[in-house]
């Protein structure tokens, strides 16, 4: 909501198997960020934030 | 009718806070979608709760250009919008029922007043990502 660049999604895992294989989804929560990184579990919001602004860094490193 | 009546009254009286109106965006098939059926009908009667709230309908394999649009790839898709100016991400991909249907009535709220309810200063830190960030949260129905 706060930011165009940002898409969510709430994905069912039971209507979608092949998704959950995909990026090994063992438990529920499980965010994926940008198909590559994840967060396990439902944290506070400025750990989820840090988990995503740590994600991107990655990917421009 | 999926709501019970006594959850019809509850969810009217959680829909009242609404301010501007919210739309939601729902991209289905009749064929191999086994909970499509039953998510239109959950949200058919949703709509029905609140005089802020629409329902629009696309059909996944018919309306390629919208389903492109709005970057579905998989039904059944519910996109959360407001009725005026940019559509925003946020979707339900599979049935918003249990304690997603809670999720759904949260998100509606939020469009509908502007508010994500983040903190001010996660809201400063999230308006400066510059680069798609793309979050898929897998959950339960339960």
């Amino acid at each position: 909501m706060e930011n165009p660049q940002i898409t969510g999604d709430m994905v069912e895992a039971m209507e979608f198997p092949h998704l959950v294989h995909r990026y090994s989804v063992m438990g529920v929560p499980r965010t994926i960020i940008n198909e590559t990184d994840y967060i396990e579990g439902a944290v506070p919001e400025q750990i989820f934030i840090t988990r995503i602004l740590d994600s991107l860094q990655k990917k421009t490193v | 009718m999926i709501l019970r009546e006594k959850d019809q009254v509850a969810v009217r009286e959680r829909l009242k806070p609404m301010t501007a109106p919210v739309k939601l965006i729902y991209f289905t098939q009749e064929l191999e979608c086994p909970t499509c059926r039953d998510t239109h009908d959950l949200l058919k009667e949703l709509t029905t709760l609140s005089d802020r709230l629409w329902l629009e309908v696309f059909n996944f394999t018919l309306d390629k250009a919208e389903a492109q649009k709005y970057r579905i790839d998989k039904i059944p898709a519910t996109i959360v919008a407001p009725t005026e100016g940019e559509v925003r991400a946020i979707r339900y991909y599979g049935i918003p029922s249990g304690y997603e249907f809670a999720s759904l009535l949260e998100d509606i709220l939020m469009v509908s007043s502007g508010d994500s309810g983040l903190s001010d200063a996660s809201k400063e830190t999230v308006r400066r990502i510059a680069s798609p960030v793309h979050l898929q949260v897998f959950v339960t129905p339960t």
